[in-house]
């Protein structure tokens, strides 16, 4: 009865949260991800459950938000780079780093959890100012300059862990990833954070601008004033931060650094959620929260395989398929090539269309916040 | 003195390392240079190089092939399980090659028509290839069909006292000869290094496009997926959880083996002594026995950086006098 009534609460509020984005570019993200959970709803039955436990909730849905918490931290970091034309391959390994370097500090060490957690993230804003560096310093293609540190990073993570797997149980680290803050997980809390911060610094300054700018056209940005160089150092180095984080918050899921495991293939998780989030891996316009519910998107997928029994080995191929489908979907040659099928349907829903501002002329046209 | 051509300056680069490489083991180890141990290394490198054929092919046309590791694990389970359903050792692996071609193709025509990015889209194939192969059969499978346990051992040739070419380092030596063959003396190899120069003076000059992207898009699918029947042959099982992150090592020594990421300049010969040159490293730390075997990454690392930093000097090198 109760999971009833708060079911029901939990359409209308995503219907009416669907309803106000009409006619913006992360609509479609937003709808995809509708369309997964009414798929769960019907279909998976215990999906939409969810139960208090000593004054938290869990159910699926909150474990989405947990899970996906790595992915959406990525995604923060990975947007912004994406949108300067660049890619950072290396966050999986990086993750891997601050992993070992936070334990190694907590068990081997003895240190108290705070600086291990501040010296992890330290470290691995240098790695991000490496590839900073490395991209806008030396002009090394991003692919091949965050490659270096992907193939090595993991290397350097096994020689700080000496090859082993770090258990630790401090109380600190642990709430990190598996802590409730007013009934919710943690990791909640400090996504949204993260989230606010990297809103205000990219569109409560010129930042964001200059960012666009410089994916667009390097050159003429740079001729515009622009310190393409400079943008290109912060965004690498902000990546690094944000997959500093994620690696905490994913050792402290599993209270111990696995250099071999973590982060592993989420530097393709995380690129994804920023191209299901709108984003063009060309660089230019960029959709921040967009990102983000492209990370929850995929983490949606991954716990609806968990919840309805799915293999995990077997869950990389629909994952395969949803890549070629949000790629078709926004490249422009498949638009052409097969709008004309579409068209028919296209036109019966054109009084629908007019209704609810849904046209693509418009959805392009909406102003800049 | 003969004056080289700077395209050449990154594969005499890779020669020099190679070379420093061996002497250093030769040096420290004194069984490191005997036949038996480079016959050892060809054997064991054998699947990542045939596999670094195929990725070198499309890095050289611009591209990047992301679906290696996942395609040789799939290759391999699905030969494993065709030999255990009774099948002939010899069908099961040319429908191992048309798998790999066909998938191949299919990542190129979807890269090509719909003009979508090759790294998403072998991506995909990474995903769905790895995905499949838990589909055919989700556990390792040994392989005891008679072909395997008896004629293979018989193919291998003595070269030396001590040192037996297996049938395994000979497809890869012989992959390397028709990867340098078609890369430096056919039409098609001059199409990719146009394409990768610079595609639109490529398209204005006539070079057929579509068709070459797509074949070389095939073209890796088969090299792939011959590395995964040598694979097959090397561990003698299939396993669909096996190879994780082989791509990597493939693009490293591709990359190690002078050949440009941006695409249009290297050559096949270097790959196979970026091969080498992994291999080496290894063999080395195995050699040593005190360093862990975390430091062959970083030690790829490093060479990566090294390779990448030497290639930009040289490219801009030749920006200048061109400008």
């Amino acid at each position: 009865m109760i999971d009833w009534v708060s079911d029901l609460l939990f359409w209308l509020v995503f219907g009416v949260v669907l309803f106000s984005l009409r006619g913006k570019r992360i609509f479609w993200t937003v709808g995809a991800l509708g369309l997964l959970l009414l798929f769960n709803q019907f279909f998976t039955p215990g999906f939409f459950h969810i139960q208090v436990l000593g004054g938290h909730l869990y159910g699926s849905r909150l474990d989405v938000l947990n899970q996906g918490a790595k992915v959406m931290l990525l995604s923060l970091g990975m947007v912004l780079v994406i949108a300067t034309g660049g890619v950072d391959l290396s966050v999986g390994a990086v993750m891997a780093i601050a992993a070992a370097v936070s334990s190694r500090l907590l068990v081997t060490e003895h240190q108290p959890p705070g600086i291990a957690i501040a010296v992890a993230l330290l470290i691995s804003i240098l790695a991000g100012a490496w590839n900073g560096l490395l991209v806008a310093g030396f002009g090394i293609q991003p692919i091949v300059a965050t490659l270096v540190l992907m193939v090595a990073g993991r290397g350097i993570a096994q020689l700080i862990t000496e090859g082993q797997i770090i258990n630790f149980l401090d109380p600190t680290m642990v709430y990190l990833g598996n802590g409730h803050l007013f009934g919710l997980p943690f990791t909640l809390t400090l996504v949204l954070a993260m989230l606010l911060l990297t809103y205000l610094m990219v569109r409560g300054t010129a930042l964001g601008l200059f960012i666009e700018s410089v994916g667009d056209n390097d050159e003429a940005s740079r001729y515009a004033g622009i310190n393409a160089k400079q943008v290109k150092l912060l965004v690498y180095t902000f990546s690094g931060f944000c997959a500093g984080l994620a690696g905490l918050v994913a050792c402290s899921n599993i209270r111990s650094a696995d250099a071999n495991n973590i982060g592993l293939y989420l530097e393709l998780d995380a690129i994804l959620a920023v191209v299901i989030g709108g984003t063009s891996l060309s660089g230019g316009r960029f959709y921040l929260v967009g990102a983000v519910i492209g990370g929850l998107f995929i983490q949606t997928l991954t716990t609806t395989f968990y919840a309805r029994n799915v293999s995990s080995d077997i869950s990389p191929v629909p994952k395969a398929l949803v890549i070629i489908a949000v790629c078709l979907f926004q490249a422009e040659a498949f638009r052409k090539r097969f709008g004309q099928l579409f068209l028919p349907i296209w036109e019966v829903l054109k009084p629908i269309r007019t209704r609810f501002h849904l046209s693509p002329a418009e959805r392009h046209d909406t102003p800049r916040p | 003195m003969i004056r080289l051509g700077p395209k050449y300056v990154p594969l005499l680069a890779t020669a020099i390392v190679l070379l420093a490489v061996f002497g250093m083991g030769s040096l420290f180890y004194p069984n490191f240079g005997t036949p038996r141990v480079i016959v050892n290394l060809l054997n064991d490198m054998a699947f990542v190089g045939i596999a670094a054929v195929g990725e070198s092919f499309v890095i050289l046309s611009g591209g990047i092939d992301l679906s290696v590791g996942s395609m040789i694990a799939f290759v391999g389970i699905l030969i494993a399980r065709l030999l255990q359903a009774g099948c002939d050792p010899f069908l099961a692996m040319a429908i191992a090659l048309c798998v790999g071609v066909l998938a191949g193709s299919v990542m190129g025509c979807l890269i090509h028509f719909f003009d979508l990015p090759p790294f998403l889209m072998t991506l995909a194939g990474l995903f769905c290839l790895r995905g499949l192969g838990f589909v055919i059969y989700p556990e390792s499978i040994g392989i005891d069909h008679p072909f395997y346990s008896q004629v293979l051992p018989q193919l291998s040739v003595l070269i030396a006292p001590k040192a037996v070419l297996p049938f395994t380092a000979m497809c890869f030596l012989a992959a390397v000869a028709i990867g340098s063959f078609l890369g430096s003396f056919t039409r098609f190899g001059r199409n990719v290094y146009a394409i990768g120069s610079n595609e639109n003076s490529a398209r204005l000059m006539g070079v057929p496009i579509g068709q070459t992207k797509i074949v070389t898009y095939a073209l890796a699918g088969f090299f792939s997926a011959l590395a995964g029947i040598v694979a097959t042959f090397y561990m003698q099982s299939g396993n669909p959880a096996s190879f994780v992150g082989l791509e990597l090592d493939a693009i490293a020594s591709v990359v190690i083996g002078g050949t440009l990421l941006t695409g249009g300049v290297g050559f096949i010969p270097g790959t196979l002594m970026g091969v080498l040159i992994l291999g080496l490293i290894q063999q080395i730390i195995i050699f040593n026995g005190t360093l862990n075997s975390w430091w062959t990454k970083i030690v790829i690392g490093v060479l990566l950086l090294v390779f990448i930093v030497l290639q930009k000097f040289i490219s801009r090198r030749r920006a200048g006098i061109g400008a």
